[in-house]
């Protein structure tokens, strides 16, 4: 019987250079979508074959995203969505094959994309606005003697930014991983319990269940880090109050 | 009661939390349903701003997760 959070084990295949299975599903996941863009973009017709219909469905989709959240402004960072967008789904959705690693379930990941996405918006934000990115913090309209508290709220809630954005993911990913090894392993646990054995489909259709539930999850993560990435990429560029 | 009783006790209870991330979500997005069946077209301009809602809401749920994460295997 194997821990459930064995999965997530760091195995170095060439330690030289520090080469893990983290890397190699990384590359894997890189493989896929550069791979899968060129192969679907290749023979480009007017008509759009299958391949190039999903690669062009997947470019409107994000491009739909960021018009509605940042405005025509912020077409600049589409190359930084897209890229974000396509390698958490694709991290993700490799994850869930069986006997994968799956790379978002690791927060040093997840923080790493977190803390790209901040540092971006504070350096864009102080190289596009200079000084006057600092009223990202300064609520208008406040009467004066509540404004050192809000102030205090914003910079608070600035900093947690990347912290939420990072966990979010990873624990999303390695909650729903650990549960569906939990339920594999109650299968295995009541096959071998005797008299009570045939009680071991039930796990086995929840495991199923929980691998539909998986498939919904992962694909709304990388939906939800996108937008949300938008959405922190919008104070940069438009600093209203 | 010994100290790693108290962890685990501790760790169960920071659960509770994500129950109640579960209660902010379910209104989120019981009221966008509410509203969009109200009005249907303007359901989809709304999408996105549910599942920002939500996102929100859970993240703060996940914090609870991580301080029973702590509790468990870092304290």
């Amino acid at each position: 019987m194997h821990s459930p959070i064995e999965q997530f084990e760091i195995k170095y295949f060439i330690p030289q250079i520090l080469f893990s299975n983290a890397s190699l599903f990384m590359v894997i996941a890189l493989a896929i979508i550069v791979g899968g863009l060129l192969l679907a973009t290749s023979k480009r017709s007017l008509v759009p074959g299958r391949a190039q219909a999903f690669a062009e469905g997947l470019h409107d989709f994000v491009l739909n995203m960021m018009n509605e959240t940042t405005g025509k402004d912020g077409m600049r960072f589409f190359p930084l969505v897209f890229s974000l967008f396509t390698f958490v789904l694709t991290a993700n959705l490799v994850g869930l094959i069986p006997y994968s690693f799956t790379v978002t379930s690791h927060l040093i990941v997840t923080f790493a994309l977190a803390v790209l996405v901040i540092g971006t918006v504070i350096v864009y934000g102080f190289m596009h606005h200079g000084a006057h990115f600092l009223h990202l913090f300064v609520p208008s309209g406040v009467p004066g003697w509540l404004l050192p508290f809000l102030v205090l709220i914003e910079i608070i809630s600035f900093i947690s930014r990347p912290i939420s954005l990072s966990l979010r993911l990873f624990a999303n990913m390695m909650a729903g991983h650990i549960a569906l090894k939990i339920f594999a392993g109650f299968v295995v646990m009541l096959g071998a319990s005797g008299f009570f054995a045939i009680l071991s489909p039930l796990p086995l259709v929840m495991a199923v269940a929980l691998m539909a539930l998986e498939l919904l999850v992962a694909c709304l993560q990388a939906y939800v880090f996108a937008i949300l990435t938008c959405i922190y990429l919008n104070d940069a560029l438009h600093i209203d109050h | 009661m010994d100290l790693s009783t108290l962890k685990f006790l501790g760790a169960g209870l920071a659960c509770l939390g994500m129950g109640l991330a579960a209660m902010g979500v379910g209104t989120i997005f019981g009221n966008y349903l509410s509203g969009a069946l109200r009005n249907p077209s303007a359901a989809d301009s709304q999408f996105a701003r549910a599942f920002i809602g939500a996102a929100l809401a859970e993240g703060l749920g996940i914090f609870c997760l991580v301080v029973a994460l702590i509790l468990l295997f870092v304290v």
